[in-house]
């Protein structure tokens, strides 16, 4: 592993996270949902892991477990050498401190009755109470320009932002109390895709600047390979594949990651014409197993 | 002749804050049995340009130009005429399956309607001839499956339906909007090779109107390229992708992050257009 020795910042060990559904009324019966099962990984500082796998396949309520916005059935995720599950309410705060998170709808993601500027500030107030009003404004409005927003901007609502921009409010507010980590959970699925390009630029530069290590969680394996180092594939909740990016892509092992990347679109016509052969192959296969 | 000739359609929305101009040159050309893609992001027109010829625009909308469908003027027909175009020469498939199914009334009550309304055929046929489409759209035991209701079906089978409704009257047009947006990544594949197949057994034209170039590669013979309610670039497909010449079409395919080469940087050129319009 490029990591080498190094001790990981984030340690996850046959993480479990079960749900249960249906109370079905008065004789229904109760079911366990397994939503994730048994997931272990390590994340070294400074490096991105991409978390691929299709809608249902565990990626958010596994990135939920991890900073206990809900609570693990099993397994452990251990943080800076503490156990996640076993923190305090002390420690659970110096938790989503470090750890923060940017989400897919940019505009459901901001308070629409604050501010820019509050929105922003909002982690501040809460994890760095003694810093005061006129150092929180300085902040914010260094932060607002790193993200490439005008801090001319900072009076202005969710609503008259574009999806763009109200992405970049969530990556500036996530950014603000310097997290060792941010969890982006289908940050860039909403956006154009020259909107996207944009973003993804900006995260990868701010990532290079700070630091910081990413969990880049997403359906689009392209984004992942583009942005990770390292590639963990979710299928019905088990990990089927963890490695290289460029091995993941490249040179598949799982049924299911090939099936995947059989599947994303290469804008090439003559490529995707072979790929589409290759697709109908593996679907005849597919049928004559099942 | 054109199955379907679009000249200078023009289409612009009366809001409150004056008039919104989002269709304001668009011109193609769509021979019987061939395919077009239309590939614009947010904002360009594309779909509002396709919605237009069906006379699908809401209220405020007002539509100029020329829209021929075999020869015929249909551009701002009235419903009356319209509607024996609709379905029956011209289907449409719109991106979310589940609010373009009526979620109360099973499958096969929806699809032998338009056969009885539009074929004036017997509910037994009609029956039939849907369960035979919902095979052609490969649905797995679609002879019970048919009387199921919508929301028994998952994403990737409820578009398959849609597809199957959209064929049932053999239409000679078949408009597609964003259709595999709302699925995920390997039912998406499946729709679009299955589109494909479809379109090369019963030799239906088709419009797919995208934001996912990756889509369009293996697709389309032609590409139109809308940005900001205009034409970028209208030519083959493969020449397109080959030889971009508009910036705006060169800046879009190298943003987008691929599978089988390594970029060190995804291109923001597109990006620059859409943040001069205002957009980014």
């Amino acid at each position: 592993m490029s990591a080498g020795e190094r001790e990981p910042i984030l340690r996850v060990r046959d993480l479990s996270v079960e749900f249960t559904i249906g109370s079905g009324g008065l004789f229904g019966g109760k079911k366990i949902l397994r939503a994730v099962k048994g997931v272990s990984f390590d994340l070294y500082q400074g490096e991105t892991l991409g978390i691929v796998g299709e809608s249902g396949c565990g990626k958010s309520t596994l990135s939920r477990a991890i900073i206990r916005l809900l609570p693990a059935t099993a397994g452990e995720a251990v943080w800076l050498g503490r156990d996640i599950q076993k923190m305090n309410s002390n420690e659970l705060l110096d938790l989503r401190k470090d750890i923060q998170m940017i989400f897919q709808d940019p505009l459901a993601s901001l308070n629409p009755r604050m501010t820019a500027g509050d929105i922003i500030a909002e982690p501040l107030k809460i994890h760095m109470p003694n810093i005061g009003k006129a150092e929180r404004a300085v902040r914010v409005a260094e932060m607002m320009q790193k993200v490439g927003l005008l801090p001319s901007m900072i009076n202005k609502y969710p609503h008259e932002f574009s999806g763009g921009q109200c992405q970049r409010i969530g990556i500036a507010r996530a950014l603000i109390t310097n997290p060792k980590l941010i969890i982006c959970d289908e940050a860039v699925s909403a956006l154009d895709v020259s909107i996207r390009a944009q973003v993804v630029n900006l995260l990868m530069d701010l990532q290079k600047e700070l630091g910081i290590s990413l969990l880049f969680i997403s359906h689009d394996i392209a984004v992942v390979r583009h942005i990770a180092q390292r590639i963990m594939v979710l299928y019905f909740g088990e990990v089927v594949e963890i490695g290289e990016a460029e091995q993941v892509t490249m040179d598949p092992h799982h049924d299911y990651t090939k099936r995947l990347i059989a599947s994303v679109p290469v804008p090439d016509p003559k490529v995707e014409m072979e790929r589409r052969e290759e697709r109908r192959r593996l679907r005849r296969a597919a049928a004559k197993a099942a | 002749m054109a199955l379907l000739e679009v000249k200078n359609l023009k289409i612009d929305f009366l809001t409150h804050d004056g008039t919104v101009h989002a269709v304001k040159d668009l011109s193609y050309t769509l021979e019987k049995g061939k395919t077009l893609a239309i590939v614009g992001e947010s904002g360009s027109g594309k779909t509002q340009g396709a919605f237009a010829l069906m006379g699908l625009l809401p209220k405020n909308g007002r539509a100029s130009g020329s829209v021929m469908f075999d020869g015929k003027e249909i551009l701002n027909l009235p419903t009356k005429e319209l509607r024996s175009y609709r379905a029956e020469r011209i289907g449409i498939i719109f991106q979310d399956p589940m609010t373009s199914l009526n979620p109360y009334l099973r499958i096969s009550r929806q699809m032998t309607e338009v056969l009885e309304l539009h074929r004036g055929m017997s509910h037994a046929a009609a029956l039939a001839e849907s369960v035979r489409m919902l095979e052609a759209v490969r649905i797995p035991d679609a002879k019970n499956r048919v009387h199921m209701y919508p929301h028994e079906f998952s994403g990737g089978m409820r578009q398959r339906v849609m597809i199957a409704m959209a064929l049932l009257c053999s239409p000679e047009l078949l408009i597609a909007d964003e259709p595999t947006t709302a699925l995920d990544v390997t039912v998406q594949a499946e729709i679009i090779d299955l589109l494909v197949d479809l379109q090369e057994d019963f030799n239906t034209a088709i419009i797919l109107i995208t934001h996912d170039l990756g889509i369009v590669a293996g697709t389309c013979e032609d590409t139109l390229v809308m940005f900001d309610g205009r034409v970028m670039e209208y030519r083959k497909t493969a020449d397109i992708f080959d030889n971009p010449e508009h910036p705006y079409t060169q800046g879009l395919l190298a943003a987008v992050p691929r599978l089988d080469r390594k970029v060190e940087r995804l291109s923001t050129v597109s990006y620059d257009f859409m943040a001069a319009k205002g957009e980014a």
